[in-house]
């Protein structure tokens, strides 16, 4: 084994992080460490890098006891490590980047043209056309990330630890940084991968190791394991096959639904092609595609974040002028962003006072919500919603991802919305709080709400959506409904330039 | 709603009281208060009534500040609401016309910034640097390049009369803080305004009328200019448009920062802002008493920031921690974070 770990502890203040957990990897080995938030994932990888110092344990690298005490001499002894935020600086050049602190020097200067060949040698073999003397900045996140790998295997070379690097790319971006992967681990190296999606944890690793509140719960071969019996084994109980149960849903036939909401031709040049979108009462419609495709734009002209240069929106009553968020809100829209740290949350407010700030906003500052009534409604989502928290006079900012999605939910659930649009409900949140918000999305649903959801994950936008609409290249290329819709029917939708419509509702 | 607001400028107000017994100590007649002719007479007073234009533009401040703002354009606008008002007054409009036409030119400069922050979309620095160096040259316009004075009394008692034994500029600035206060916290205002000042975009998305929130932030700022600029004038009975109010948007600046108010927007105190103003008067009134030559007075007033703002920092505590583990652990028992080198 290139890298073993036996009984590794840690505890922080008397809370254990880690318990006795083993863990190894194999030299041409792609490893993948699971968990819920919390499980310790990041704790382990902090005692492999240095960051931490280990309660207990012992760690060995190539048979020889190692005792990292800083990132950097756990790179010395050969262990780097990729974030999934790019930790380079994006200001200097991509070879400034990758010989920062080991510049070629001629003379006591730097030597420009011998770190130009040093970085064109290192990243020689990763397949990246790029010129090493632009800066880092000019490139996409994907190609950052494969500098950053390239940075970390030369410095170190024994084992790469990958966490969560695939949470900011697309579909052919992972692609890209999966290819790298592969072939470092053709070369011998040891990988250790981290992500929370469970589509890339199984393409790409050979086996995968699941943690569970700081304990090893089990090490298996990827093959060998199948996707219930593993997010079982993340949450610490049998999954209830719900997924299963809407999928059986879908091959009814669908209860004709009055019509909420009708758009008719609504595009802005540059963000996307005009699309016709009718919405039911209480249906869900799902928008697939890659990012930037076009998902979040249309959704973004829908709520009026820009405005659309054409088309009309109607509901029952007859035209609505959606000009812009406030105009969209008063028709009975509400609107849940992708990015929920820059456009949903607004961190040093408490929970209560995010979860009213809508319902604040639509009745005018001249009518405050009594405080009486603002605790009442907080409480009550907090409850409702199952957020975990200490109170809801805690900060928003402070609360873990999913249960700030929870929050952001709440801010609307709090305004009874016609028409909800979750950008990305799910992402970045871990598997119980996953599960939690898909069953809250169909309860809304259960009571007439009508949903638009975008999202990435398939096999989510599958079980939980009536009609799924395909976008590609900021264009709405095909609609699926009952039995067309499954993450492969979509996945060819999205991957086969000039294929028709496949079907119309 | 009382104890949240008292454990708020808790740092504000004690650093205020400790700098007064200092005071005091030194000059055991700076507690002296008496009656004068009904007036109530003594060197607080004096700092209360000195410390108006300040306390009132670090109000305006208060607020634009919370929006992640700056107005740099409050001295500026002091002179012009200065200059506008002895115009009136000197051309015998009356006082009645003549503080309506200040405070409006108060309230239309700000309205100016608001509309340049929010609308253009110019940095909150940049936007009122323009009328912070034209508004002078504004008031100028308005003196036409003359120191104007005035002897209009209703005017001047402005700023130096008094009503119910205080002086009316101590009643001015009282005012307008608890007014702006209630306005405030017994309305949603400003909870949206901290809204705002944290996250426009999503504040913006969930329905708040950011746009028109941080107009009315200026305009407010500059009401609040207009009150100040109107003491400042009323006091010495003239205008002078090259002096009025000159720096005094750096001080109001310090108030607010004095009264933990973060420049990067967000939760505010408006009542710690004004005693962060009483705190920089009292600073002021104390150098003076002191007697040191001159050239020492800012001196000594920066030091004394600096000291301010370190003790109330929350910086200090971790500081203070580090400083406790480094030195040898009495308790054992007690887990200190280790910062030393590795051990061999």
């Amino acid at each position: 084994m290139l890298l073993t770990v036996k009984g590794l502890s840690k505890s922080f203040l008397g809370a254990r992080a880690l318990d006795a957990v083993d863990f190894d990897l194999a030299a041409g080995e792609v490893h993948a460490l699971l968990g819920e938030n919390g499980a310790g994932k990041s704790t382990l990888i902090k005692c492999l890098t240095g960051a931490y110092h280990r309660d207990a344990g012992e760690i060995a690298l190539d048979d020889q006891p190692i005792d990292p005490r800083s990132t950097s001499q756990a790179q010395d002894l050969g262990i780097g490590t990729v974030y999934q935020e790019v930790n380079l600086l994006p200001n200097l050049t991509v070879a400034q980047n990758l010989t920062f602190g080991r510049e070629p020097t001629r003379f006591g200067l730097v030597d420009a043209r011998a770190r130009t060949r040093m970085a064109r040698e290192m990243i020689e073999g990763y397949g990246l056309d790029i010129d090493v003397n632009r800066d880092l900045s000019s490139y996409s996140v994907a190609i950052q990330q494969i500098v950053a790998i390239a940075r970390a295997v030369s410095l170190s070379g024994k084992v790469l630890i990958l966490d969560e690097p695939t949470a900011s790319l697309d579909a052919r971006e992972v692609e890209m940084l999966f290819k790298v992967v592969r072939d470092l681990r053709s070369r011998g190296l040891g990988i250790i991968f981290i992500s929370h999606f469970l589509d890339q944890v199984f393409a790409i690793s050979d086996r995968i190791t699941v943690l569970r509140n700081g304990r090893k719960i089990i090490t298996e071969k990827t093959a060998e394991l199948d996707r219930v019996k593993l997010i079982e084994h993340m949450l610490g109980h049998a999954l209830e096959h719900e997924v299963e149960a809407q999928m059986a849903a879908h091959a009814d036939e669908q209860p004709v639904r009055p019509l909420a909401f009708s758009f008719r031709g609504i595009g802005r040049q540059g963000m996307i092609e005009p699309f016709d979108l009718d919405i039911h009462e209480g249906e869900v419609v799902g928008l697939a595609g890659l990012l930037g495709s076009g998902r979040t734009e249309s959704a973004e002209l829908l709520y009026g974040v820009r405005v659309a240069l054409t088309g009309e929106a109607r509901d029952a009553n007859g035209p609505i002028n959606i000009r812009n968020p406030r105009a969209a809100i008063a028709a009975g829209f509400g609107f849940a962003p992708e990015d929920r740290k820059t456009d949903g949350i607004v961190a040093d407010l408490t929970i209560r006072e995010n979860i009213v700030l809508a319902l604040q906003a639509s009745k005018g500052w001249m009518r405050p919500i009594p405080r009486a009534e603002q605790n009442r409604l907080a409480d009550d989502y907090i409850r409702r919603l199952d957020i975990r928290t200490t109170g809801r006079e805690k900060m928003i900012g402070e609360l873990s991802g999913g249960n700030q999605q929870k929050v952001i939910l709440a801010r609307w659930l709090a305004m009874n919305p016609r028409f909800l649009i979750l950008d990305e409900p799910t992402r970045g949140i871990d598997v119980g709080a996953h599960a939690e918000i898909l069953r809250l999305i169909r309860e809304l649903n259960a009571q007439g709400m009508s949903l638009l959801v975008i999202s990435s994950e398939l096999e989510e936008l599958v079980a939980a959506s009536d009609r799924i609409i395909v976008v590609r290249d900021r264009r709405h290329v095909a609609e699926l409904t009952g039995a067309d819709m499954t993450a492969d029917t979509i996945v060819r939708a999205i991957a086969a330039p000039g294929t028709a419509k496949e079907a119309t509702a | 709603m009382m104890v949240p607001t008292l454990k708020r400028i808790a740092p504000q107000l004690s650093t205020l009281v400790a700098l007064i017994i200092l005071i005091t100590f030194i000059f055991p007649s700076f507690l002296n208060l008496s009656m004068v002719d009904g007036r109530l007479v003594g060197p607080l007073v004096d700092v209360a009534k000195r410390s108006a234009p300040v306390a009132l533009l670090a109000i305006g401040m208060t607020l634009v500040i919370a929006t992640k703002g700056i107005d740099l354009s409050v001295g500026a606008i002091i002179a012009i609401c200065g200059a506008s008002a002895a115009w009136a007054v000197s051309a015998g409009y009356g006082l009645g016309p003549a503080l309506v036409i200040a405070l409006s030119a108060g309230i239309a400069c700000g309205l100016w910034n608001g509309v340049l922050v929010s609308m253009v979309g110019i940095q909150p620095f940049v936007a009122t640097l323009i009328l912070m160096t034209a508004g002078r040259g504004i008031a100028q316009l308005i003196t036409e390049g003359r120191i104007l004075t005035f002897t209009d009394p209703s005017f001047g008692w402005i700023g130096s009369g008094t009503l119910f034994g205080l002086p009316v500029p101590v009643w001015l600035w009282l005012a307008t803080g608890v007014l702006m206060a209630l306005l405030l916290r017994r309305t949603a205002l400003g909870m949206l305004i901290e809204a705002v000042g944290i996250n426009r975009r999503a504040s913006a998305l969930s329905g708040v009328n950011a746009r028109v929130l941080l107009i009315a932030v200026y305009a407010a700022s500059g009401f609040c200019a207009a009150l100040a600029g109107l003491v400042v004038t009323a006091d010495i009975r003239g205008a002078d448009a090259n002096n009025a109010g000159l720096w005094l948007e750096l001080d109001a600046i310090l108030a607010v920062v004095i009264g933990g108010n973060s420049l990067l927007g967000g939760r505010f105190s408006i009542a710690a802002s004004v005693i962060g103003a009483l705190i920089i008067q009292t600073i002021n009134a104390g150098i003076l008493l002191g007697g040191f030559p001159p050239e020492y007075n800012l001196v000594i007033k920066a030091a004394l920031v600096v000291v301010i703002l370190v003790l109330q920092s929350p910086n200090l505590v971790t500081h203070f921690a580090f400083l406790r583990g480094a030195l040898p652990t009495r308790r054992p028992s007690e887990q200190v974070q280790q910062t030393g080198k590795p051990k061999p």
